[in-house]
Parts: C-alpha cells; structure tokens; sequence
C-alpha cells in the first residue's frame, strides 16, 4: 500500500502530459476537469500512503523508495527515488490537498480565457514538480523539483504575457529564484564534497566526519536557496510582483506550493542546522525581520492582492523564525495553517476580483459583505484565523511559534508579537475596506465611462516600478467589456465557492492537530518526531506558562482587530496610518532597481558596447577573416572534386602509416 | 576461414543456421520484396512494401532477441560457422540495433515515397540488404566475413544515395560515395593481406592469440596492416581526414536515405572497429592509441567548427555526425571495457537521434525533396508545432541536453575518456560539443523564433569561403558544369534555393503548405523522440545492454 508512493507525483505528471498533448482538443472545461482529477487522484493515493505509514511503528516509518539508478559517474550515485517518512508525507498530502482545491477553483476563474487548456497544463506541471521536491529522496531530485517549481512559477506569472508588468513579473521571479538557486547548488557540490553523497539518509549519516565551519556553510547556502524560494529578506520582491498572474496561481504559489519549498527544505535539513547553531541563528533572524517588513508594509497596501503577498511574506518569516529556533513542528505547523487560510484568503480576493471585473482596488471596493456572503463570511474566517484569534487555527500555529521563539530570545519573541498585531490589523483593514462601508465602486464607475474613472481613482498607485494602470487591468480580459457594464458583484459558482468553503472549515479547526496544553493532543509533534526530534523548548515550559502565552496572544489578536475596527470603519482614506514610504514598501524595490538593476543595465550595455561589439566581435570577426584568409586552403579541400577527396584520404593514409613505421622501427 | 584450411583441406563447415537467422531473415525480406516487385500484377502502394519491411525489422528483432537470450543463457558466447562468425552479447547487441533502426526506418520513409510517388520496393530492399551487412559487420569474427559485411553494407547505400534520378545531386552523390568507398576497400583489403602476411591469420581470435604469444611490437608489416583497417573503418564512420565524402553525399542523398545511412554505416562501421581493435589488435593498443587520438580531435574538432558555417541542414547534419563519431572514438581510444560500452551506448542512441532528425527534414523538404536551407525551418514552431517540437528535442538531444540520451551518451564517453586519463581529450571533447551546441540551436532558434533573417546575418557571410556546394562538382553530374566556376558552383537547384531564401525574409515567408504526416511517420516520430527523451531520464535499459554487449566479448 505505502509503495504506491510513486504514484503520487507521476500522476500530476500523466496529467500535464496528457493535457499538453491533446488539451486544445479537449478544451475548455474538460481540460480543467482533467486536470483537477489527476491531482484529486494524487491526493487520494497520498492518503492511502500517509494512513499506510500511520499503522507502522513510529520507528519504522521512513523508508526510501528507488525508481530507478539515474547516473552515475565516479562517486556520485544518483538515483531516483522517493523519501517516505512523515515530513514528506505531511508536505504531499497538504500539497495535494490544496491543490485539488485550487484547480477545482481555476475551472470557474479561468472559464473566460482563451488559454484555458494551458493554465492547466502548466498548474499540472507545477503540483508535480512540487511533489517532487517534496518526496525526492536526494538533494539533486529535490533540486529538480526545485526548478520545476521554478520555471512553472515563471510561466504562470506571466501567463497574461501580453501586458508588460506580467512579463516582468514572471522574469522578476525567474531571476530572485536564480540567485537563490546558485546557493543550492553550491551546496550541493559542497555536500558532496565533504560527505560523498546527495542522499538525505547517507548524508545526515555521515554529518560526524564533517566540521562545523562546513556544515555551517551547507546549511546557510541552502538557505539562500530557501530565501529565493520563500521570499525572505533580501530576495523577497518578487513575491510581490507574483501577484500578476491569474488569481488561482497566486494562491497555488502562497499556500500550497512555491514559497513552502525554503521551509520543507530547511526543515528537512534539520540534523545540519541542529549541528551549525551560527547558521540557525542567521535564518531565525532573517525570518523574524521579514515577518515584521511584510507586516508593516502590508498596512499600507491598498492592491487587495498585494496585501496578502506582503501577509505571506511576513508570515513565512514566521515559518523561517521556528526553524531557526529549533520548532520544526511548530513550522510545519504554521505551514499548513497558514495553507489553508492563505488559500482562503486568494481564493477569496479572487472571488472579488472576479466579480469586480479584474478591479483590485481595496479602495474602490467596500459594502460587498451583503452582495457575496460566502465569500465575505470565509473571508472573516481567514482573517481572524491568520490574525490569530481564538480558537481559529492561526491562533494555535502562531502561539506554537511564538512561545517557542520566546524560549530562544526575548527579542525574537518581541518582534513576533509585534507582528502578529500588525497581522490582525493589516488584515482587518483589508476585510473592511473590501467588504463593510459604502459600495464606492457604485459612483466609481458610472454607466459608459468605465475606463477614465478607474483611472483617476484615489490616488493609490503607490508602486512606481509597476508600470501598468489599474486600467490595463479591467481591459486586459474577459473581453474588455465589463468597464461599460454596471457591476452586478455575486458570489461565484459552486466550482468556486466549494473550495471556500471547505478551505474556511479547515481555517477554523486545522489547529485541532496540535493543540498544546497536553502531551494527548500534540498529533503532528508526535507524528513528526521521528523526523525531526524534539522541539528544543516546547514542552519545557510549564502548563502555567503555556497558559499565559495563550492569553497574551489571544490579547494581541483581540488588540489588532480592534484597531483595525476602530481605524477602518467606514473610514477610506487614513494617510496617517499609511505612511508614503510603507506604501512604497520602504524603498526596498526601488533602491534595487537603482542600486542593481540600473548599475547591471549599465554593466550589460557596457558589455553590449564594449565587449561585445569589441572584443567578442572582434574574436568572431577575427575567426571568420581566419576562415577567410584559410578560405582558400578550405575551399581547395572540400572542392566537391572526387580527386580531392580521395587525395585527402591518401594523405591521411600516408602520415598514418608513416607514424606506424617510425614506431616499428625505433 | 584461412585456417581451416591449413588445418583440415576443403570440407563444407558446419553451418548453425540460429546464428545467421538475423541476417537470413533480412536477405530473405529483401528478396521476397524484389519477388513481389517484380511479379506484381499492379502497383502497389509503397505502404505495403513499408509494412513488409517493417514485419521483417520485428521478425529479426525477435530473432535477435531469441539470439541474445541464448547468449546469456547458456552463460558464454560462441563462435559459429567455422568460427567465422561470433554470437556474444556484442553481435546480439547490434543485431538488435539493427533491426530497429530497419523497423524505425521503414516507418520514417513511407512518407517520402508516398510523396515522392517512388513505385516499386527497391528502396526498402536495399535498407534490408544494407542492415543484413551491418549485421555480419558486427558478427564477423574473421577479417574476411568483415570485409563481407562492409561490401554488402556498402554497395546498398551507394545505389540508395543516388536513387532520386530526378535530382542530379542524389546520382553525383551516389558517384562520389562509389568511387571514394572503392578505394576505401581497397585499402582495407591491402591491410588484411599485410595483417595476414604478419600473423598467417584472417580469423580475429586466432590473430589475438598469435599476438598474445609472440611479441612483435616491432613489426612494420603488422602495424602498416592494422594502420590500413584503421583507414578503411575511419573512413566508413566519417573520421577525419578521411570523412571529405560525408557532407557531399549526406546533402545529395534522398534525405529519408541519409538518415538510414547516417545511422547504418556508423553501427556497422564502429561495430567492426571496436571489435577489431578490442581484440584483435588490443595488444598493439601502444601504437593505435595515439592515431585514435589525433583522429578523435580532428574530428571533434572539423565537425563542431564546419558546422557551423552551413546554411544547409543536410550538410549542418552531416558535420554534426562527423562531431559524434569524434565522440563515439573517445570510447575507442579508452581501450577499456568502460571506453567500449560508452561508445556501444554511444552509437546505440545516436541511431535514433539522427533518424528522426532526418525524417523531420525528409518532411520539410517538401515534394521533390529539396528545401533544406536552414531558412526553411523558420517559424515551423507556429505552422508545426508537434514536428518542431519532435526536432527541437532531437536537436537538443545531440547537443547534449539534460534528460535525453544524448546528455548521457556524451557523459560515459567523456567519462570513460577521464578514467582512462585522457584529460585533454575529455576537456576538446566538451568543448566541440559546446560548439556544435551553437549550430543546433539556432536551428531550434529558427524554428521558434519570429523575427524574419537579420540581412546579413553574420553566420552566413554572403560570398564568404563557403565550403563547395555540394551538389556543385562539375565533374560529374552537373549539367551546368562547365559554365560554372567551381568556386561560385552550384547546381540549378542550388541557385534556386539561394535566391529562394533571399526572398523568403522580405516577402515574409509564403506560408507553405501544411504537412501532413501519416500515422506510420508518426509512429516512427513517436519512437525515436520517446527512446530520447525516456532513456535519457530511465537509461538502465539501454546502458546496461550496451554494459553487458561489452561484457561478452571475445
């Protein structure tokens, strides 16, 4: 039963293969159809898988499943083949999970575009590519995944590649992932080196023979491919510019797949960075700072989406803080949380988006709570569940988080909690913007003058490296005619609102899976132990202190969305609380562009002038006049003359055997 | 053969007819088409003489396989008919190779005789009669059979390279392959008599024994020997110096031919060369070492650099398969069981590389066979997706792409080369393949790109030292000859296509008829692309057939 292991990437894989062969014929939606049925199919094998490990033994629930040898060349052995313990298990059955959903919901977002088959193919390709990196028994097989994460990720942000700011986006991607690539595969070449082997069971064997120093660079190039991978400071901008692929995607990326990579893989590594404490402290402090920049810059967002890249960002510094203090469980814990209510949280604003006719605007939103409960109402869920208040989900993972950070510094707990207000906050007055309040989008959008309105609506586009105009936005799809028509916003079809919903109930009890309080409860500590140990300070602090936790973060949540009620309410504009500087996301992005992007450019057209024109040009020129000027030795001997030829053949004959003679006789 | 002379007079050896079913098999296919060719009532449809050819290629195939699975299992190989000819898992390998090509070919070709309304099996016949002689290239195990084999391999692509009697190219491409391949065969023979002379033997295991027990290093009558057979192989794989013939008749050929030759000759070729040279001479390896060696470079090296400067994929095609039999000899200067089964693989995959890229070619060539400017290919991705698709994986394949077979192919080589310390070779060989990668991707490039030709792009320099048209020789053939220049030369044709392409760009390409691929060419398609891309992600298969053919020999 559990070896049906293989089956779970390959069936995303049959799909997209199937669908790139014959999706145009099969078409719109039966193409989606298939798709949501090869990764519905996934999952249920993962299951199986996952209730098949559960009735082993916890110690004997990792074993490694070879496909094949793959190559091997000297040393290197690799094969392919999948790690079964119950880290990967955890990771695919969430990754499938989410992903069904997902795909169930793009059959009802995508159902206007021409490309539909595609967007299939691609998210097809990009659940298996992650199931992957997940299951990969090795580090090259988790870095295939990796790039296929990768390159499906640029595909599908620029999937719209028709508008400019979606063809940079997706390259914008593709080029913070290459950086942190780069780390990986340093790593890679430097743990072979030092242990002989890519394997995960035959490396962390072998960590003994390794010193410190070695391991702690391992560990810290690995986590620069994290970084990339999971948008941490410094490589987090892409994130997000991510946002301009279709909606579906931006929940695919968030929740399920993309950015959970860095964690799975810094937790995966977990023997390494218990050996390198220099290391983890570097990635708990990264992380800890990326939390509070997402944070502040997402109160000051006014792009529904760009709120919830920045809240993802911020929340995957969370993720990044409990590995780096040794709370492995409690961010896997918070990985899969936050899986549900990000999702939710996407899935939701796509819902907006879609029945606001592309319009992403917090600002000209507002009064759509009566218009689209279901919507509205797992929207609040999401909200009071990331923003953690009792007894949501986010609630429990955060806590988890957050007393496991107190249990390494003070000052990392500090910035955590301080964050964790921003989040209730941030989100709070998103939630109120979009759905309580006015319906501004009524007068913002007479009759016949759709496009000039939208235009000149509050002054809001803050992102001055982001080309496009929300105007380009309305026009781009769904036929372009929706800026005329008067908006009649509704809750989606079922294919939409299922996922919802289902995602919302998963938002309110997820935190069932490990709840503190009693060692009875705590399933996915217990389930993760064999993988990753014990947590370094859960269950060393006393049930008195657990108990104060709780209330002091129950008391930050409760404080958040309270602010974000007293500020937000009916209010529209606030700049006090939106300072010009967190609305350009502290300049970050824009001194990347003039500190990197512009000295590159720079650099790329000196080269373009200079080296290229000069010295490359000149090489190549220099060996076309050398074909030349021997042009005439060339021409002479491929003359097409039979007697040439076979004069050459002789002459090769003659030297041969003269060098054959000079053997025999000296 | 001779030995059994000396030994016992004339007597009729015993003939172990399972040995040589392959090749019967493939006689008997070709003669049983010639028989319906010539007693048929009315024409038939080249799809039934395809068929034929491929029920022949299956029926071989089984019998390889039959063959193989007594190889191992009875636990060693053996010599059969008077010892003249090996059943080990090397001749079992090819016989296997063989078949498939026969099989994939006869698929790739209907297309082209359907279109090119060729009537009559003659075609196919040949394809079988050359396989059959490729087959015993491979069995042989007597310098004799060897020569056999390289004569029935050889006089079939002669004729099949100069089998389009409507373009003079195809007959002068034929001419030149003839003439070339007869001397060619000459000098092989001259070397069996001086090998002969030096050791009283024709037979290879009685040669290797000769030389294990007597030492004569110092032997010029036996080196020049070996240094003749070494002319007559490098010359049937298209090594440098001796590969002049190669782009004329690969361009002249009819294109589904020149695949099937491309693929033929290389298997029968290095099939004999390795066997020869592994056992036979292995001993001698000290003085062959360093001829493989500066052979193998020039050859990497004039495939990589010449073919870049083609403007015709044909001729492109036939540097790049200079560039792999630089490759495939890597193998063979290793002189190691490790340097023979990279090289097996090594041929094994190239097979099918180099027919499907043919067969793409064959179908953009269009009705009369004849577009093969690398222009023609441009925006096939739009008007063709799937076929360019199919191309671009093939091409990239033979660059050495990741996930193909031809990554791993150039890899074991390389590797086996690196074993054997032959580091600078190892580091030419990579970076030839960097070069070569440059020509197949701007195929790729053309085929997906959508800007039309930048005017004097500056891979093809407009009256620059163009490396003779081929089809150009005013020697023989052209019916122009004379009034031509040879340097300016080109054929009637030639001059078309020039002023063709320079057209194209400007007038934005006419948008040229789709092409209609039938289910066979699909299939064959469908084949070689899958063999690519599924073994190169899963080679146990392949590499471990190739590991064990290596393992059995004698």
């Amino acid at each position: 039963m559990i070896h049906a292991v293989f089956l779970i990437p390959l069936l995303p894989l049959v799909g997209f293969a199937v669908l790139a062969a014959f999706g145009r014929k099969l078409g719109n939606p039966l193409a989606g159809w298939i798709a949501t049925g090869a990764v519905a199919a996934s999952f249920i094998v993962t299951a199986i898988v996952f209730a098949g490990l559960f009735q082993l033994a916890p110690g004997h629930r990792s074993f490694t499943q070879t496909w094949w040898n793959w190559f091997s060349v000297d040393r290197l052995h690799v094969t392919a083949g999948a790690l079964v313990d119950p880290l990967s298990m955890t990771m695919a059955a969430f990754v499938t999970g989410v992903s069904t959903l997902i795909h169930l919901y793009s059959i009802g977002y995508m159902e206007h575009d021409p490309q539909f088959p595609k967007f299939f193919v691609y998210l097809n390709l990009f659940v298996a590519s992650m199931l992957l990196l997940v299951l990969g028994s090795n580090l090259v097989m988790t870095f295939l995944g990796w790039e296929g994460v990768g390159v499906c990720s640029y595909f599908l942000i620029a999937f719209w590649f028709d508008r400019p700011s979606a063809a940079s986006a997706g390259k914008k991607a593709m080029i913070f992932n290459r950086i942190g690539d780069a780390g990986f595969l340093l790593a890679m070449f430097l743990t072979f080196e030092r242990t002989g082997s890519l394997q995960y069971v035959t490396v962390f064997h072998r960590l003994g023979h390794v010193g410190v120093p070695s391991l702690t660079a391992i560990a810290l190039l690995l986590f620069l491919g994290a970084a990339g991978k999971s948008a941490q400071l410094p490589l987090y901008p892409w994130l997000a510019d991510a946002m301009e692929g279709p909606t579906p995607v931006s929940a695919l990326i968030h929740a399920a797949t993309m950015v959970t990579a860095g964690v799975y893989l810094m937790t995966r590594i977990n023997p390494i960075l218990h050996r390198a404490p220099d290391a983890a402290h570097v990635v708990a402090i990264i992380g800890v700072l990326t939390a509070f920049l997402g944070a502040t810059i997402a109160c000051a967002q006014t792009d529904i989406k760009k709120i919830l890249a920045y809240s993802t960002i911020s929340q995957l510094g969370y993720m990044f803080l409990a590995v780096g203090v040794g709370a492995y469980v409690a961010a896997i814990f918070l990985m899969l949380t936050h899986a549900f209510y990000k999702a939710l949280l996407f899935l939701g604003a796509g819902s907006v988006i879609h029945a606001m006719n592309d319009e992403q605007n917090t600002k000209t939103m507002g009064g759509l709570r009566k218009l689209m409960p279901i919507t509205a109402v797992t929207f609040l869920i999401a909200w009071f569940s990331i923003g953690g208040v009792p007894p949501f989900s986010g609630f429990w993972s955060k806590g988890e988080v957050l007393l496991n950070a107190y249990g390494y510094s003070t000052w990392l707990y500090a910035l955590g909690a301080l964050t964790a207000l921003l989040t209730a906050y941030y989100l709070g007055r998103c939630y109120l913007l979009t759905f309580s309040g006015q319906a501004r989008w009524v007068e913002a959008r007479p009759a016949g003058d759709g496009h000039g309105v939208v235009g000149s609506a509050p002054p809001v586009e803050s992102d001055t490296s982001n080309p496009n105009t929300p105007t380009e936005r309305v026009v781009a799809h769904h036929g372009g005619a929706g800026g005329q028509e008067p908006l009649h916003p509704h809750d989606p079809s079922w294919v939409m609102s299922l996922p919802l919903v289902v995602l919302a109930v998963a938002s309110v009890f997820g935190g069932l899976i490990d709840l503190p309080f009693h060692p009875n409860f705590v399933f996915l500590e217990r389930w993760l132990s064999p993988v990753v140990g014990a947590s370094l300070f859960n269950g060393h602090f006393s049930v008195a202190t657990e108990w104060t936790f709780a209330l002091v973060d129950a008391a930050i949540a409760l404080i958040g969305v309270g602010l974000a009620f007293a500020l937000w309410r009916g209010a529209v504009d606030r700049p006090a609380v939106e300072p010009t500087f967190l609305q350009r996301a502290w300049y970050i992005d824009w001194g990347y562009d003039r500190l990197l992007a512009r000295t590159s450019t720079l650099f790329a057209g000196f080269l373009a002038t200079v080296v290229e024109s000069k010295v490359i040009d000149g090489a190549v020129n220099g060996v076309g006049t050398l074909f030349r000027s021997g042009g005439g030795v060339l021409r002479r001997v491929q003359t097409g003359y039979v007697r040439n030829y076979a004069l050459g053949v002789m002459a090769g004959l003659v030297v041969l055997l003269a060098y054959l003679v000079s053997r025999a006789f000296t | 053969m001779s030995g059994f002379l000396a030994t016992s007079g004339f007597a009729i050896p015993h003939i172990d007819y399972t040995a040589l079913l392959p090749e019967l098999i493939m006689i008997g296919g070709a003669i049983l088409l010639l028989g319906i060719g010539a007693l048929r009532v009315r024409h038939l449809p080249p799809r039934v003489y395809s068929a034929l050819t491929g029920a022949t290629g299956v029926a071989s195939l089984v019998a390889g396989i039959f063959l193989w699975d007594k190889v191992h299992g009875a636990g060693h190989p053996f010599a059969a008919v008077a010892k003249s000819l090996a059943v080990d898992g090397f001749s079992t390998a090819f016989v296997i190779l063989a078949s498939a090509i026969i099989i994939v070919s006869s698929l790739l070709s209907n297309d082209y005789l359907e279109r090119e309304g060729v009537i009559g099996p003659e075609y196919h016949a040949l394809t079988l009669l050359s396989a059959s002689g490729a087959m015993l290239m491979a069995a042989a195990n007597d310098f004799i059979v060897i020569f056999l084999g390289l004569e029935i391999l050889s006089i079939p692509l002669y004729i099949l390279a100069a089998l389009d009697q409507r373009r003079a190219e195809s007959g002068e491409a034929g001419m030149k392959y003839f003439v070339l391949g007869a001397f060619s065969s000459a000098i092989f023979v001259y070397g069996i008599a001086l090998t002969y002379g030096a050791t009283g033997s024709t037979n290879l295991a009685q040669i290797a024994a000769y030389l294990s027990h007597n030492v004569s290093t110092n032997d010029g009558l036996l080196l020049a020997g070996a240094g003749l057979l070494l002319v007559g192989f490098l010359f049937k794989v298209a090594a440098v110096p001796f590969h002049m013939w190669t782009p004329d008749v690969y361009q002249g050929a009819p294109t589904p031919a020149t695949g099937f030759m491309a693929a033929i000759a290389k298997v029968g070729g290095f099939a004999a060369l390795l066997r020869v040279f592994f056992t036979s001479f292995h001993v001698l390896s000290s003085s062959w070492q360093p001829i493989i060696w500066v052979v193998a470079i020039l050859t990497l090296v004039v495939g990589a650099v010449l073919g870049l400067v083609q403007r015709d994929i044909k001729r492109m095609l036939a540097y790049s398969s200079i560039n792999h039999a630089g490759f495939i000899l890597l193998g063979l200067e290793a002189a190691s069981t490790k340097g023979i089964s990279a090289a097996l693989y090594y041929v094994f995959i190239y097979s099918f590389l180099v027919l499907g890229s043919f067969a793409v070619v064959t179908l953009v060539g269009g009705k009369g066979d004849r577009e093969h400017s690398i222009e023609s290919f441009r925006g096939l991705g739009r008007r063709q997706p799937l076929l360019a698709l199919a191309l671009a994986i093939l091409l990239l394949a033979q660059a050495g792409a990741p996930f193909t077979t031809g990554f791993l192919g150039k890899l074991y080589v390389v590797e086996a080369a690196v074993s054997a310390h032959s580091y600078a070779l190892a580091v030419i060989a990579m970076l030839t393949g960097a070069i070569a990668a440059a020509f197949y991707l701007r195929v790729v490039f053309v085929m997906y790109g959508t800007r039309p030709a930048p005017a004097g792009a500056p891979i093809e320099p407009a009256g620059g030292p163009q490396l003779a048209s081929a089809g150009a020789s005013p020697e023989i053939g052209s019916p122009l000859g004379a009034s031509y220049s040879p340097l300016s030369a080109a054929t009637l044709v030639a001059t078309e296509q020039e002023t063709g392409s320079e057209v194209g760009p400007t007038s934005s390409n006419p948008p040229a008829a789709p092409i209609r691929l039938s289910f066979a060419t699909a299939l064959g398609l469908a084949l070689t692309v899958g063999v690519t891309v599924v073994f190169g992600i899963w080679p146990a298969p392949i590499f471990s057939l190739a590991h064990s053919a290596s393992l059995l020999f004698i």
